[in-house]
């Protein structure tokens, strides 16, 4: 450890894990000054892994460079470099990797592997100020609700099929709408929802405090194709009832653990609907309740960066030839050194 | 009646301690929710009254023991049912030695094998919904997420829940815990029954996302 100040050291963070790539620039003391993301919109259908890794092959310089001109940091005045090591899209992941071996042994600095859903927690953390929130982190790979104790973020409830955000983008895709940069699947469903008027019954399965999604796709497909209801009701009747869902098992992990906090967080977060749901509960249970900045929310190399920071001032570093990414690495299996 | 005490404000429902014809009885008030449509909550909630109380009194023809409902009172979601004077299984884990945690959760398996063998899923396995009286019998509650069938999904799903939650609030003996339950649970149903339930959770883990099973296979 050198004996400068923690504003002057910086971790650059890379996350590849599914359809961004970006790179961020994290200051010692939480200080983000750069976070640019180059998101891959398929022509048609859903993430290709391999097109995907090609994509973030193809943007990694540009995208590097992006980030170091934002944060106006010089390469060899960063002190670590941290990634995303998963859980997430092999090919994606192996992408990231490599840049970030790449970059840690030409500068021979410490490379640090980061959990994709302790990054997402930590920023929100940093972001909104919560102390030790119980989180719902909902977006297209993941849809947990988690709260840090004894050494670790347990997960309380998760869905046990398909992720809200998967729920959402393939109806959305079945129902033939097409996304464009900055404009979502998410958002093109939540927009659509806002003029439905008309709630249709759907299947409503919360089991414990887990949530299973994957019948709710099904049916409001069906009811889709049908042609009986307009595509706005359709949308509203779908996140009325996936929002309810997720937003009951929140509530349930929220009376079990009596936490006084609930942060949100992940692409979904965006939506509204569900903000102002999981508001309404949090409030129910008088906890504060608050929701990460969308560009925070996503897939993001500042929250790699920042989260690269805490492991590595607590002692993680992660030696090259155990950098290998690990497709399927379950958040509870992460110790968290940084918090008692 | 007297005036309800608030016991505790759970996330479905409310739960009032109270005095009723001289009995001690707990009111179980589901409120409605805000953050959900007005119709859907109505026939969530409607649903779960009714169907709660039918789940219960079928859990003691299995032999299991669920408190003794007095009234259901389904324009006001609400039931009336006795209070059961005891300890939760969630407190209890953390205060009893190795040797009485094991026989603890083999009982518990037990009956989880006397609800599932009669064709009943409780849906909610958490420690917090078993209560231990002080002359040792050990209650069930809350069946609003549970289900009558018999089906090998829902079995499995039920002790998947079971495990996880061990797993998420006991974590320092979950391990143990959901070992002894399933030694118990097996002494129950018939082995090739029981056999098929934990083939169906090692399907139902590897199902899920990111475990360490699916892992090994990489």
């Amino acid at each position: 450890m050198t004996d400068k100040r923690a504003e002057e050291r910086y971790c650059l963070g890379i996350e590849s894990s599914a359809d961004d790539f970006s790179v961020g620039i994290s200051t010692f003391n939480g200080k983000i000054l750069a976070n640019v993301i180059d998101a891959y919109v398929p022509a048609e259908g859903g993430i290709h892994p391999r097109e995907a890794a090609r994509h973030h092959a193809d943007v990694a310089s540009k995208v590097l460079g992006a980030a170091v001109e934002e944060s106006g940091v010089k390469p060899p005045k960063l002190s670590v470099i941290a990634f995303s090591q998963g859980p997430g899209l092999g090919p994606c992941l192996r992408t990231g990797a490599t840049v970030a071996r790449a970059l840690a042994s030409y500068l021979k600095i410490p490379l640090v592997g980061i959990n994709h859903c302790v990054a997402h927690i930590e920023i929100g953390k940093l972001e909104t100020g919560t102390k030790n929130p119980l989180t719902l982190y909902v977006s297209g790979g993941n849809t947990m609700v988690v709260a840090f104790d004894a050494g670790r973020y347990r997960v309380f409830g998760e869905t046990l099929d398909i992720a809200l955000g998967n729920c959402l983008d393939v109806f959305a895709r079945e129902a033939g709408l097409h996304q464009k940069p900055g404009l979502p699947f998410g958002a093109l469903v939540e927009k659509l929802a806002q003029s439905g008027k008309q709630l249709i019954k759907l299947p409503y399965t919360v089991k414990g405090m887990d949530v299973s999604l994957s019948g709710l796709l099904t049916a409001v497909v069906a009811l889709f194709r049908k042609g009986e209801y307009s595509l706005e009701d359709v949308c509203f009747s779908l996140q009325e009832t996936a929002f309810s869902m997720v937003t009951e098992v929140t509530e349930r992990a929220l009376a079990h653990t009596g936490r006084d906090e609930v942060l949100l967080t992940g692409g979904v977060a965006a939506n509204k609907r569900l903000q102002s749901m999981i508001r309404s509960v949090a409030r129910e249970h008088n906890a504060r309740f608050d929701v990460v900045p969308t560009r925070f929310a996503i897939d993001n190399g500042a929250m790699i960066a920042w989260t690269g920071v805490l492991a590595y001032t607590h002692g993680t570093v992660t030696a090259i030839e155990k950098s290998q990414v690990r497709l399927r690495w379950r958040l509870e299996e992460v110790e968290i050194p940084w918090l008692q | 009646m007297k005036q309800p005490v608030l016991m505790k404000k759970g996330a479905e429902a409310n739960l009032y301690l109270a005095d009723w014809n001289g009995r001690k009885v707990v009111l179980k008030k589901r409120l409605p929710k805000e953050y959900r449509p007005k119709l859907m909550d109505e026939q969530i909630r409607a649903y779960r009254t009714i169907h709660e109380p039918q789940l219960m009194h079928e859990a003691k023809k299995a032999g299991v023991p669920t408190p003794i409902i007095f009234l259901v009172d389904h324009k006001n979601t609400t039931i009336i049912m006795e209070y059961i004077e005891g300890k939760q299984v969630k407190q209890l884990l953390n205060e009893i030695s190795k040797n009485q945690r094991q026989s603890l959760c083999f009982r518990i398996g037990e009956l989880i094998g006397r609800l599932h063998e009669y064709g009943i899923v409780h849906g909610d396995l958490t420690t917090s919904n078993l209560i231990q009286r002080s002359e040792g019998k050990i209650f069930f509650l809350d069946f609003g997420l549970g289900d009558k069938t018999k089906e090998l999904e829902a079995r499995g799903v039920d002790l998947h829940l079971m495990k996880r939650a061990l797993q998420s609030t006991h974590y320092k003996f979950a391990d143990e815990c959901f070992e002894s339950a399933i030694e118990g649970y097996s002494t129950i149903l018939k082995s090739e029954t029981s056999e098929n339930v934990l083939d169906k959770i090692r399907e139902i883990e590897r199902r899920g996302r990111y475990v360490a099973e699916r892992k090994e296979r990489e």
